[in-house]
């Protein structure tokens, strides 16, 4: 990372082990257990909530100094609702098909704490730029996180990869189902994917012992 | 220390100015936007009615690809016979009935009762046979699910298409899967002389579909309220077609 400077390239990188946002800040958890059934939902809401994330840091970063103190959660509302309803809209118009795929999750963005988190925690006392950084850091963890919680979800739930029969076929019985393997369908329900994300905390804590809060 | 950002006057101001900025933004985007996103929702309609009949690109077992959106006009017109409207015994064409909001008929009904209201049915026809395409509305978990289904001259089912504006994905959202929809394709809508739908069931012991005579199709695990869902669209939606669709086909 030679275009950025020291601390500017730590915005980037430390929310994705050691300051991430799910695991470590413990925000975006609802989004985590609802949409990561498959890896592809997983990786449409991380590039959204990036897309999202990044835009409305610097639009509120650019702000910081007008906005009042009073109501500056409900001007941070309506900033993230506006890109949401912006990017949603020019989907439809110009991506239609991938809008149909996206469906829920954009509407979901609005209420992913990570991006109300960050506003209210960075860009609301940083300039644009390393606001820009910041979100980009904390979407790309936040998405980070999904993408394995999808993995092992969609891998021994369904026993596919971006939908496409790594395992075999269930119904044929072909590859490991060959051989008396069955797919795990709790591993499709919610609270699976709750205890996918405490595995992942449980391996960063033990490797990291700094993170352990004091009891 | 009063900063002018804490003044009462300030904080009317700014709100005023920013929901004037951003309500005329969004509203500009829209109506920029909005002649371009009907036309993709119209070519998403045709593509559903053909999908449902079995006109679409699909090539592997777990495509589904519809008419590309540049020929589904053309392809629309081609395999879609007749579109007609039922409204109480009349029958009428219309060559724009697949604009018809279902919704809004259906809640038009509702709310007056002696309101007929219109019904549209859409005359396909496909290597040589006469399919009828019935537009189906009903709730699903979280939201409204849609579809259509393909239903040939004895009423059995010839394809259908499921769509949902917010269930589980991985869950309920799996209607919209290809095994699911291809698991009613052959199934019999009729018990004898009466109309009995299909049941979206769990544990019918039959995983593969192989049973066309059951009125059944194997449940997806997780998603029991949008599968009763389905049962319950199915059972109310093309129920009403059925006394038409007995005379339309005597007739023919």
């Amino acid at each position: 990372m030679a275009l950025l400077s020291r601390k500017d390239s730590k915005l980037v990188t430390d929310p994705l082990l050691d300051n991430n946002p799910i695991t470590v800040q413990v925000l975006g958890i609802c989004s985590a257990l609802a949409i990561t059934a498959q890896l592809q939902a997983s990786v449409v809401m991380a590039v959204s909530v990036m897309a999202v994330l990044a835009m409305g840091n610097v639009v509120i970063s650019l702000l910081r100094n007008v906005i009042p103190g009073k109501i500056r959660i409900i001007a941070q509302l309506i900033v993230v609702a506006a890109l949401v309803i912006v990017v949603d809209l020019v989907l439809q118009a110009f991506a239609f098909e991938l809008s149909k795929q996206l469906s829920v999750f954009i509407g979901l963005i609005i209420t992913n704490c990570i991006i109300m988190g960050r506003f209210e925690a960075f860009a609301l006392a940083n300039n644009p730029w390393r606001s820009f950084l910041d979100g980009i850091g904390n979407a790309a963890g936040y998405g980070l996180i999904l993408v394995i919680v999808g993995f092992f979800r969609e891998l021994l739930g369904s026993g596919t990869l971006f939908g496409y029969k790594v395992l075999g076929d269930p119904i044929e019985k072909t590859g490991l189902y060959a051989i008396g393997y069955e797919n795990n369908g709790f591993m499709l329900l919610s609270p699976m994917a709750l205890i996918v994300i405490g595995v992942i905390i449980w391996v960063q804590r033990t490797r990291n012992k700094e993170l352990i809060e004091e009891a | 220390m009063s900063r002018l950002t804490d003044k009462n006057s300030y904080t009317v101001i700014f709100s005023v100015i920013m929901v004037l900025v951003v309500g005329s933004l969004l509203a500009g985007v829209a109506q920029g936007l909005r002649s371009r996103i009907t036309e993709n929702k119209r070519f998403e309609k045709q593509q559903n009615i053909l999908y449902a009949m079995g006109v679409d690109n699909n090539k592997d077992k777990s495509d589904i690809v519809f008419v590309p959106a540049n020929e589904v006009e053309e392809a629309f017109k081609t395999y879609i016979k007749k579109q007609l409207v039922i409204q109480g015994d009349n029958i009428t064409e219309d060559p724009e009935a697949y604009l018809i909001d279902v919704k809004l008929e259906a809640n038009h009904a509702k709310e007056d009762p002696n309101y007929q209201r219109r019904l549209p049915l859409f005359v396909g026809e496909k290597d040589g046979k006469n399919v009828y395409i019935i537009p189906m509305r009903g709730n699903g978990l979280w939201d409204a699910i849609w579809g259509f289904m393909a239903i040939d001259d004895n009423f059995k089912v010839e394809g259908v298409f499921f769509d949902h504006a917010g269930e589980t994905p991985g869950l309920g959202a799996n209607i919209k899967t290809r095994f699911f929809m291809d698991s009613f394709k052959g199934e019999d809508l009729m018990d004898g002389e009466a109309f009995k739908g299909i049941t979206v069931k769990k544990g019918n012991n039959d995983p593969t579909n192989s049973r066309k005579e059951d009125h059944a199709v194997d449940a997806l695990a997780g998603s029991t309220i949008t599968g009763d869902g389905v049962t319950a669209m199915i059972k109310k939606d093309v129920a009403i077609y059925i006394p038409h669709l007995r005379k339309l086909i005597k007739e023919q």
